[in-house]
């Protein structure tokens, strides 16, 4: 069977990919437009950039949601990785299946009844909602996401040389920082990467858990768009499509280099034995 | 070597019992909490529900757990916009599922038969829209599908139509956003079926006297039907729930759960009723998420 494109498949190709680039194309293409009217071209200009910079109700809520996804992604990739080493590591042990239940539920669950429901403890327990119930309720969604990224690596993962350090005397926490996570970083740091996307971009579940002095990014578009269609919003939002592919195109040829890289270790050590 | 057996269980129980009691604390209590408020009656106070739960003693506890009723339950059962917009989510949840697969199988098939320099090129440009914001995306569409849209001024301009279509505030605009924004959910579980197909069976099926359109149909695609499912599940699960998309592009006619338990909770202030929904929606949501759970477990 030959591997080539026909032309079925190149249209296929190329309406898919016009599909879910135009869109965004469009977007960004308009950010750059004088008009006021959002869909009239008036000519190229940065003005809704330059007002965007003296737009503080954005400022602030971009720094709040920096923050928020900083915390929470870190938070999540410890937890993540714990949960993730705990599935792998112990096939055994009481309530696993409970845990394996609830590590993988949030990943399915419909935003609304997790935001709903974390935001009924914090009222139960009568914690002030802010920027920490926020950071809370998303590192609680994301440490799933680190944990199903974590767990697939962690799987391929050769045990015997975590054991030999550990018969050589190495404390399992130090096997671990020394052995086990340098092996499964790029994993470890994909999680990350993820988590602290899906906190940025997080609308729901930071509506209800947030409280007055914590609107987030999302949030404050949000209230924006309700009230109609601005070149502001063009703009904002460009910027965070230019951030997010940047971050995502530096990763992925991060991971690429360090898996070469691993690769010719390994080719290495094979050699010496 | 009895320390070291101390220092290994040690790391093992916080290996497991850290994120266990985070998960439990932070994901099944609240859950518990949302049921039970759902049992609560709606008040006028501070939080809007009656009854608190009295934590002063076992007999103050008995106390509010005898106060428990299904008031919520009843009123849902009662007034058929619940019921209605229950049937809705899932049928527009349902339609568009079907949608996004008809513009999925295509692109999936098409880059599992790209040369194979390019697919990990072609499987990056599918994920990169995933990584940008959920709801800049649904935003987009606003100026596409608005009356003075992108999408009428292109066809007012090449005399399609004479008068601008009214898309957005509709059902039509809330299934382009759907099968908008999930589309890498559905193209990558087809992709990696497709990808792994034995292209032997294709030249066998071929020296036999299969025509292509005969091997796809008898040999492909029940083939690649496991990561339809899984795609499909992807898709359909999170659309029953979701707020963001009906929200932004559907009309004041389309009825949509999520969107139900938020003007419920954020509008009505009626905290028992939303949590109702809630736990409704959960119940609605069982068979499919139970489902996708097998299909995972048996494909790891």
């Amino acid at each position: 069977m030959k591997r080539g494109l026909s032309a079925f498949n190149l249209v296929s190709l190329v309406l898919g990919f016009a599909f879910l680039y135009l869109p965004i194309l469009l977007l960004v293409v308009y950010s750059f437009n004088a008009s006021q009217l959002v869909t009239v071209w008036g000519g190229f200009s940065t003005r809704w950039y330059a007002s965007l910079m003296g737009n503080r109700l954005f400022l602030d809520a971009a720094w709040v949601t920096l923050r928020v996804a900083f915390l929470s992604a870190t938070l999540a990739t410890v937890l993540g990785t714990m949960a993730a080493m705990a599935l792998v590591r112990h096939a055994r042990f009481p309530g696993r299946t409970l845990f394996s239940g609830m590590v993988f539920a949030p990943l399915v669950m419909p935003e609304v009844i997790t935001g709903l429901s974390l935001l009924l403890l914090f009222v139960a327990i009568g914690f002030d909602r802010g920027f920490w119930t926020v950071t809370v309720a998303h590192t609680t969604l994301t440490l799933c996401f680190v944990a199903v990224v974590v767990q697939s690596r962690l799987v391929s993962f050769d045990r015997s040389l975590e054991e030999a350090a550990q018969d050589l005397g190495c404390p399992p926490a130090k096997a671990f920082l020394l052995i086990t996570l340098p092996v499964i970083w790029p994993a470890v740091a994909a999680g990350w990467m993820l988590a602290f996307t899906l906190s940025l971009d997080d609308l729901v579940i930071a509506s209800f858990t947030s409280g007055p002095g914590a609107t987030t990014l999302p949030m404050r578009i949000y209230s924006q768009v309700r009230l109609g269609v601005t070149p502001e919003i063009n703009a904002i939002s460009t910027i965070m499509i230019a951030v997010v592919a940047v971050g995502v195109i530096a990763a992925a040829l991060f991971t690429r280099r360090q898996e070469t890289r691993r690769r010719a270790d390994e080719r290495l050590a094979a050699q010496d034995v | 070597m009895a320390s070291r057996a101390l220092r290994v269980n040690w790391w093992k129980g916080a290996v497991i019992g850290v994120p266990y009691l985070w998960l439990l604390v932070l994901f099944l209590v609240p859950f518990a909490i949302v049921f039970k408020i759902s049992l609560s009656e709606t008040a006028i106070a501070q939080p809007p529900y009656l009854p608190v739960f009295d934590w002063t003693g076992v007999s103050a506890l008995a106390g509010s757990l005898r106060q428990l009723g299904t008031q919520s339950y009843q009123f849902l059962a009662e007034d058929p916009l619940y019921l209605n917009a229950y049937l809705s989510s899932l049928q527009i949840a349902a339609v568009s599922t079907a949608l996004t697969l008809l513009v999925a199988y295509p692109l999936a098939y098409a880059m599992s038969r790209a040369p194979g320099g390019l697919r990990p090129v072609l499987v990056m440009l599918t994920v990169l829209p995933f990584w940008t914001s959920f709801l800049i995306r649904v935003y987009a569409w606003i100026g596409i599908l608005r009356n003075e849209g992108y999408l009428n001024q292109f066809l007012l301009w090449t005399g399609l139509v004479d008068t601008p279509l009214t898309i957005i505030n509709t059902n039509t605009a809330v299934y382009v956003g759907i099968v908008y924004s999930y589309l890498p959910f559905m193209v990558l579980p087809i992709y990696a079926s497709l990808e792994r197909l034995d292209p032997r069976l294709l030249e066998a099926a071929g020296d036999l006297g299969c025509t292509p359109l005969g091997a796809f149909w008898r040999i492909t695609f029940p083939l690649s039907l496991p990561g339809v499912l899984a795609g499909a599940l992807l898709v359909f699960i999170p659309a029953v729930g979701e707020f963001v998309i009906p929200d932004l592009l559907g009309g004041s006619q389309t009825l949509m759960i999520g969107k139900t338990l938020w003007d419920e909770f954020f509008t009505n202030r009626d905290w028992p009723v939303a949590s109702a929904v809630a736990v409704l929606l959960l119940l609605v949501l069982v068979v499919p998420i139970v489902l996708f759970q097998r299909i995972q477990a048996r494909a790891a």
